[in-house]
């Protein structure tokens, strides 16, 4: 089956389920309903593309399909602030009920981080990619500690607020949030797809890019940035999900047999979209919320992680 | 030409590389011989801007390689370094016509399809050319990179080694090819070699490394000589004429021959 | 690193510690054996002595088996899982067992300690990577997903405030009656001791192992046996301690080389001293406050880590 006619097919059940989720059980209600499920729709669209996007793009600069951007420590930074926002500023301060100021502050945080850990690691000359990721893990850890200190002294009815934000949850997302995301989505995705060919190369391994004229330094600190941009949106828009990138990420390959990124990372944007509204329309009309998405799309993930990691024998 | 000035690599305080100055002579094969450690692959990295040196520079016709950018360079100079893993499902094709990207930066247009057929015909490769790579032996892998680097079409190659993976009949194969290389197309070729005797049979030029520092520089018959190859490896070499070509045996100190040069 | 010096140091701070708190206690009120001083030294200081020391060089010798038995650097409890298998098991036991004995728990989380630590273990035997950074990675991703999964099931069950608390390294609760599981480190670390050897030669390899007539298989899972133990002694005690295990074995890697039998006492005495400057210094700071000891050895052994990182680095 081509590349091609693969991408079509993920195309029409993306379709499908969009529309399924938008219509099904509707009643009516057009006023109120559908702008509803349709900003949510959105939602899921915009995460789903920024994480499959970015997750593809940073394993292709860490030469490596079991990590993912979220364990630069983004995730534990944007609970920390949660919590310590939550912490010293009570969860009726502006920061926390009003959606803007918090997507705001979160995302510019995590840029800020992401950007100083590239700076302090870059600016020693190259270093290898695993000293950076590991750097920024121990960082996570850290973060970590320090949340769950903070966590364990906040007052109960409190804590179910910072509970809220430990994952992802499309349900609550504001309208005007999702549009601001959508711009800046889009443009970052945009810049992006200026370098997709040097991805390309970039697959060969360091010495095979440089020795054919990438310019090897500039495009993965550009790919970085990218990276965890639109892994800092999509966890203020709604939360972490960790795994999720994994997930979309190695079945794009399994399914796609190519090395061209402009197929590798559309199939995964696409394979993310099915997977969110298909999965939210499960959870919502099948099981009627008695569990979350994200934290399902979290199990399967790390399940699926560790059986990557057994499989690994092969390569070498 | 590339010439090497001043050029040092420093692992603490320890010099893997001091002070090498060397030219390449345009339109030759030029080896890096040397016992293990000298710096020889630390020394090819540099040149190709693959490692940063931490004193001296490298010049290409006059320019230092720094300031060239990439995209240009990879027009002029190649290299191929020894381990070459990858999960990326490529065939032989494939990967051959990655070597035309410094040109069309991935989309080939009819140059490039003639530069990779000629690349697969020099490695006789086109029985196994929509094989994929990681299908492959060791030996098969290598030699659909080293048409690669034939397809990129540069007019300097380094190689660092190349022959590790291979059996005789395509270590001798390769070297031949390189000898066409730079007979029939005027290129200049760089190699980092073991195996001396394929550096004595097969080259115009040696530069031998010990410590970090260059011991010897010039034309192979000079430096392919029981006395200076005991300054460079600390062992017993006798050199024998066969053929025109002149054989180190060094297997055993007590094998002596008429024709001991 | 004398092991003299290590042991005054050790016997200087112990005596520090013991006099170090809210109450203030004197040498002189300890003759009165009736007095309070005296009850509050035996019930709460001397307990919490002998839970640090035993935590301290527990932790450390664990650490140092795991990587003895791995021939890496940056293997350990929080880099292999085995903390967050631990955790995992707990809440297992805490929801299915609520009424089990200490005993039983204990049972329950060691199984789950040591199913993750092989499975880790196997992950690890699997993966063919040149540069030894990447393990620890694969390591702490590997916990996180357990983590996550914990997360998941005590998000279920309402119980993660709780667990928290509960988990979180604190020495402030360690009195008579609570610390008594401690002790079981000391047979563990006398049996390590004996069987310093055998980790090394296994360490090398199964082929170097078989050409010695070591028993691979049955060294290696005995040695994570042992640290399964430590590991869940402690964490049921005293909750959890990171990077440990990871740190205070590279420090005397540094200075004494990588022969267990040598390094063991070292690295048990280093692995207490440690941790009782971190808990004094936890227990000063915020006078008359205490900062729990997992936020300190979070926040002191992540930047260890960090420096060890780049000290490694700079070799490389």
């Amino acid at each position: 089956m081509r590349n091609s006619t693969k991408l079509f097919i993920l195309l029409g059940f993306s379709v499908l389920f969009t529309g399924l989720y938008l219509f099904q059980d509707l009643n009516g209600s057009y006023d109120y309903a559908l702008p509803r499920r349709g900003i949510k729709v959105l939602a899921m669209v915009i995460t789903g593309c920024a994480i499959a996007y970015s997750t593809v793009i940073f394993q292709t600069i860490t030469h490596n399909r079991i990590l993912t951007p979220s364990i630069m420590g983004l995730d534990a930074l944007y609970l920390l602030l949660q919590t310590v926002l939550i912490f010293f500023l009570g969860s009726d301060h502006v920061t926390i009920v009003n959606k803007q100021v918090n997507f705001i502050l979160s995302v510019a945080a995590m840029i800020i981080f992401a950007l100083l850990l590239y700076r302090l690691l870059f600016n020693k000359g190259s270093q290898p990619i695993y000293f950076l990721l590991l750097i920024g893990i121990i960082v996570g850890t850290f973060f970590s500690s320090i949340s769950t200190f903070l966590q364990v002294l906040i007052d109960p009815n409190e804590f179910s607020m910072v509970q809220d934000r430990m994952f992802a949850s499309f349900n609550n997302v504001s309208t005007d949030l999702v549009w601001i995301a959508l711009v800046l989505t889009t443009i970052v995705l945009l810049i992006g797809w200026k370098s997709i060919h040097y991805l390309d190369v970039l697959s060969l391994g360091r010495d095979q890019a440089i020795n054919l004229g990438v310019p090897y330094e500039s495009i993965v600190k550009k790919m970085l940035i990218i990276s965890s941009v639109l892994i800092a949106i999509s966890t203020a828009l709604v939360g972490p999900i960790t795994f999720f990138g994994l997930i979309v990420a190695n079945l794009s390959y399994q399914f796609f047999k190519s090395y061209r990124h402009s197929i590798l990372i559309t199939g995964a944007m696409l394979m993310s979209i099915v997977a969110l509204i298909g999965g939210q329309w499960v959870v919502e009309r099948v099981f009627t919320f008695s569990t979350t998405l994200s934290v399902i799309i979290n199990f399967i993930g790390g399940v699926y992680f560790i059986y990557l990691l057994l499989k690994e024998s092969k390569s070498s | 030409m590339i010439q090497v000035r001043g050029l040092s690599k420093l692992y603490g305080k320890k010099a893997v590389v001091d002070q090498v100055s060397i030219d390449i002579v345009p339109g030759t094969i030029t080896s890096f011989i040397g016992p293990n450690g000298a710096g020889k692959s630390t020394l090819l990295s540099m040149v190709s801007r693959l490692l940063d040196a931490d004193t001296g520079e490298v010049l290409l016709d006059k320019k230092n390689i720094k300031k060239i950018k990439s995209g240009e360079l990879s027009k002029k100079v190649s290299i191929l370094k020894q381990s070459n893993q990858m999960n990326v499902r490529l065939s032989v094709k494939e990967l051959v016509g990655f070597g035309r990207f410094p040109y069309s930066k991935g989309r080939l247009n009819e140059q490039d399809i003639v530069k990779v057929d000629e690349a697969l015909s020099y490695m006789d490769l086109h029985e196994l050319e929509d094989r994929y790579l990681d299908e492959l032996s060791g030996g098969q892998r290598q030699r659909a990179f080293i048409a690669m680097v034939i397809a990129q079409d540069t007019d300097t190659i380094l190689l660092d080694e190349p022959l590790n993976n291979l059996d005789m009949k395509h270590s001798v194969q390769i070297m031949k090819i390189l000898r066409r290389l730079v007979d029939e197309l005027g290129k200049t070729v760089v190699i980092v070699l073991h195996d001396i005797n394929f550096a004595s049979v097969y080259s115009d030029r040696i530069v031998a490394l010990k410590d970090g520092k260059v011991v010897k520089d010039g034309l192979t018959n000079d430096i392919i000589q029981s006395p200076a190859l005991k300054e460079i490896y600390d062992m017993d070499i006798h050199v024998q004429q066969l053929n025109n070509c002149r054989i180190c045996v060094y297997f055993n100190s007590n094998i002596q021959g008429e024709n001991d040069l | 690193m004398k092991k003299r010096v290590l042991i005054i140091a050790l016997v200087v701070l112990s005596i520090g510690s013991l006099f170090v708190g809210v109450s203030s206690i004197t040498p002189a009120d300890l003759l009165d054996f009736q007095s309070e001083e005296t009850q509050i030294f035996l019930v709460s200081r001397l307990p919490r002595l002998v839970a640090i020391i035993l935590a301290g060089a527990g932790m450390s010798i664990a650490g140092l088996i795991m990587q003895s038995l791995s021939r890496n650097k940056f293997v350990s409890p929080t880099t292999a899982g085995t903390l967050d298998a631990t955790r995992l098991g707990i809440l297992v036991s805490m929801l299915l067992f609520a009424n089990a004995s200490m005993l039983e728990k204990m049972t329950v989380a060691f199984v789950f300690a040591l199913a993750g630590t092989l499975l880790f273990m196997q992950i690890l035997s699997r993966i063919k990577f040149k540069d030894a950074i990447f393990i620890p990675l694969v390591g702490l991703m590997f916990g996180n997903i357990l983590s996550s999964i914990t997360t998941f099931f005590a998000y279920k069950a309402d119980v993660i405030q709780n667990m928290s608390a509960w988990l979180q390294g604190d020495f402030s609760m360690m009195m008579k009656g609570r610390y008594e599981l401690l002790y079981i480190s000391i047979p563990v670390l006398i049996i390590a001791y004996l069987f310093a050897n055998r980790f090394t030669v296994a360490g090398m390899g199964e082929d170097f192992s078989k050409n010695l007539g070591v028993h691979y298989r049955r060294i290696v899972n005995f040695g994570l046996v042992l640290v399964a133990l430590i590991t869940v002694t402690v964490v049921l005690t005293v909750g959890m301690i990171p990077f440990l295990g990871l740190i205070i074995p590279n420090i005397v890697s540094i200075f004494k080389g990588d022969h267990l039998e040598k390094t063991l006492p070292h690295t048990a005495l280093l692995g207490a001293i440690f941790l009782l400057l971190c808990d004094m210094l936890g227990r000063v700071l915020i006078f008359p406050y205490e900062i729990p000891i997992s936020l300190m050895v979070g926040v002191i052994g992540s930047g260890i880590f960090l420096y060890l990182l780049f000290r490694r680095r700079a070799y490389a």
